[in-house]
């Protein structure tokens, strides 16, 4: 706090100030809407996911299976073309135990968001995706994991066709 | 001081609706073409990469992070910024003026037609507080600065009409336009008021597309390109966002951003000096205000011009002859690389049908649209 705290005290705002509407502020609702065309490469993704499986591309030059797809290797700038379907396990790269929701509200039960290296990719290769029926306390990195799909009439075209990875 | 060419140009599009690539594919596309025009391998040789891109126009915050990887740029400097794609492309020219640089890389793309809700990402452009809450639609500004503009000069609403019939007939024999068409000039004046004085025809419409321009310093641009087409002056000025303090009339950004351009460039007399410029023309009476602020004519003297014929691609001074942004489409943070993209295929002789003879130096002029007074200036020369 300042020396001159004495001298210059300031004005102190309280929560009625604001209630009372002595502080003015201007509120505005955005709205914001997006449709995003997926492409090439995701849009073939997605398709598989509503097939109930994982498909990744291949950089012949690079030798690297990635997923999910994309048309060119950022690591050599040649394009992709090599599809490659993989497995629906995987290994936990790396994890957290999350106790905050999406928005900031406090969780009991935690969310276990992962990246997982998914078979058949490269190393280092792997999805974002949710860990559950596991304990959080059990969860380890280079935790084996599979997918547990939607049943296929429920199933989009989305990420979220995968309810969630669990161990094997 | 280090010269600077573009010696490589490449785009995707341009289109009112694209949904067989995703915006990563339509860089990707734009990117694997210039590097290709320019010779360079990005991984090996491009040593900085500038995009242009807003937020709120791609729907992700911190858009920056989604850049690398489409254009070759993963692990090396890349930065992201707000503005007209003239911007980027001048923020790319000052990296290679520094000396650190003799390979840089600029791009810009629109994805407009993924955008839901356009129109209120526009009024969010809007002070929030003293002008948003009257929730008129910010095309009001535009009806607002053309009406102030067409008082001040004696300018008609005919000659803004034409303005839409010529450049719309540009696009025609443009075929990467989107919106080329032979118009009436009836079908301009009597298409439905949005904002009086401006009416639906005048207003260009979004497309999709992506723009990439490679940057390379003297010896390295005169080593890779046969025909490297040389920076010789830029300029950039911002006004003010009040709109109830503004200069309505005259473009004052424009007028700013081109004597600076012209300063850097050593150009003492525009009108004799450029041989055609490619103008922002977002709406139709924009082109004539910017082509008086611009100094290729006097004040009030643009739309007689135009009716003479004098813009028209045979004309003493042809004004966006690819059709603009009436006949490309609107690309939102790309528009002004549009215009870039049209001087430097005019430069190298390769503009097809629409192909000007004799010219030697080209001025570019981008506008970030309503509600901005921001605007940026290139002179490009073969």
């Amino acid at each position: 706090m300042s020396a001159n705290i004495e001298n210059f005290p300031g004005t102190p705002l309280s929560q009625a100030d604001f209630d009372e509407g002595k502080i003015l502020t201007t509120h505005w609702k955005p709205k914001l809407e997006y449709g995003w065309d997926a492409g090439v490469a995701i849009s073939r993704y997605l398709a598989e996911l509503k097939n109930g499986r994982l498909i990744g591309i291949k950089c012949n030059r690079c030798r690297r299976t990635v997923v999910p797809p994309r048309v060119v290797c950022e690591w050599c700038w040649e394009p992709m073309e090599a599809w490659v379907y993989l497995e629906d396990t995987g290994t936990v790269n790396t994890f957290s135990i999350c106790y905050i929701r999406w928005d900031a509200t406090r969780a009991k039960e935690p969310q276990i968001p992962a990246v997982i290296e998914i078979d058949g990719a490269s190393r280092g290769a792997g999805i974002l995706h949710l860990l559950d029926e596991v304990n959080a306390d059990d969860v380890t990195i280079g935790m084996k994991v599979q997918a547990v799909w939607k049943p296929a009439e429920e199933r989009s075209g989305s990420i979220t066709d995968i309810k969630y990875f669990r161990p094997t | 001081m280090r010269q600077v060419a573009i010696v490589g140009v490449g785009y995707s599009g341009f289109r009112s609706i694209s949904p067989d690539l995703s915006y990563k594919e339509l860089m990707y596309e734009a990117a694997a073409k210039a590097y290709d025009d320019a010779g360079v391998d990005p991984r090996r040789d491009v040593e900085s990469f500038v995009s242009v891109a807003e937020d709120f126009n791609e729907g992700t915050s911190i858009f920056d992070e989604y850049v690398p990887d489409q254009i070759g740029g993963v692990l090396k400097p890349v930065h992201t910024i707000p503005g007209d794609g003239i911007h980027g492309l001048i923020a790319a020219y000052m990296q290679v003026l520094t000396g650190a640089m003799d390979i840089v890389m600029v791009e810009a793309h629109s994805k407009a037609s993924n955008v839901l809700t356009l129109s209120d990402v526009v009024a969010y452009a809007m002070d929030p507080i003293y002008n948003r809450p009257l929730r008129a639609n910010p095309l009001f500004i535009a009806g607002m600065e053309m009406n102030r503009y067409l008082y001040k000069t004696g300018t008609t609403e005919e000659q803004c009409a034409q303005v839409v019939v010529k450049n719309r007939a540009n696009g025609f024999l443009n075929p990467s336009a989107a919106y080329g068409a032979r118009l009436s000039l009836d079908a301009v004046l009597s298409s439905e008021p949005l904002s009086y004085p401006l009416k639906r025809l005048e207003v260009s419409s979004h497309a999709d597309g992506a723009i990439v321009m490679v940057l390379a310093s003297g010896d390295v641009a005169q080593e890779l390109s046969a025909l490297p087409i040389w920076i010789t002056g830029v300029g950039w000025c911002n006004e003010t966002p009040s709109l109830e303090t503004r200069d309505w009339e005259s473009a004052t950004y424009a007028r700013n951003s081109a004597e600076m351009a012209y300063r850097v460039a050593g150009i003492r007399n525009p009108r004799l000096e450029i041989d055609f410029a490619e103008v922002d023309d977002t709406f139709a009476y924009k082109e004539l205000q910017h082509m008086e602020a611009l100094g290729l004519c006097r004040e009030g003297e643009a739309g007689l011009l135009l009716e003479e014929g004098d813009t028209e691609l045979d004309g003493e001074l042809p004004l966006n002859p690819s059709g603009g942004n009436l006949g490309v489409g609107h690309l939102l943070d790309a528009s002004g690389l549009a215009r870039v993209l049209e001087v430097v295929l005019q430069l190298r002789g390769i503009a097809g049908q629409r192909q000007l003879e004799d010219v030697e130096t080209g001025l570019a002029f981008g506008w970030r649209s309503i509600p901005t007074t921001s605007g940026a200036a290139v002179v490009l020369s073969n």
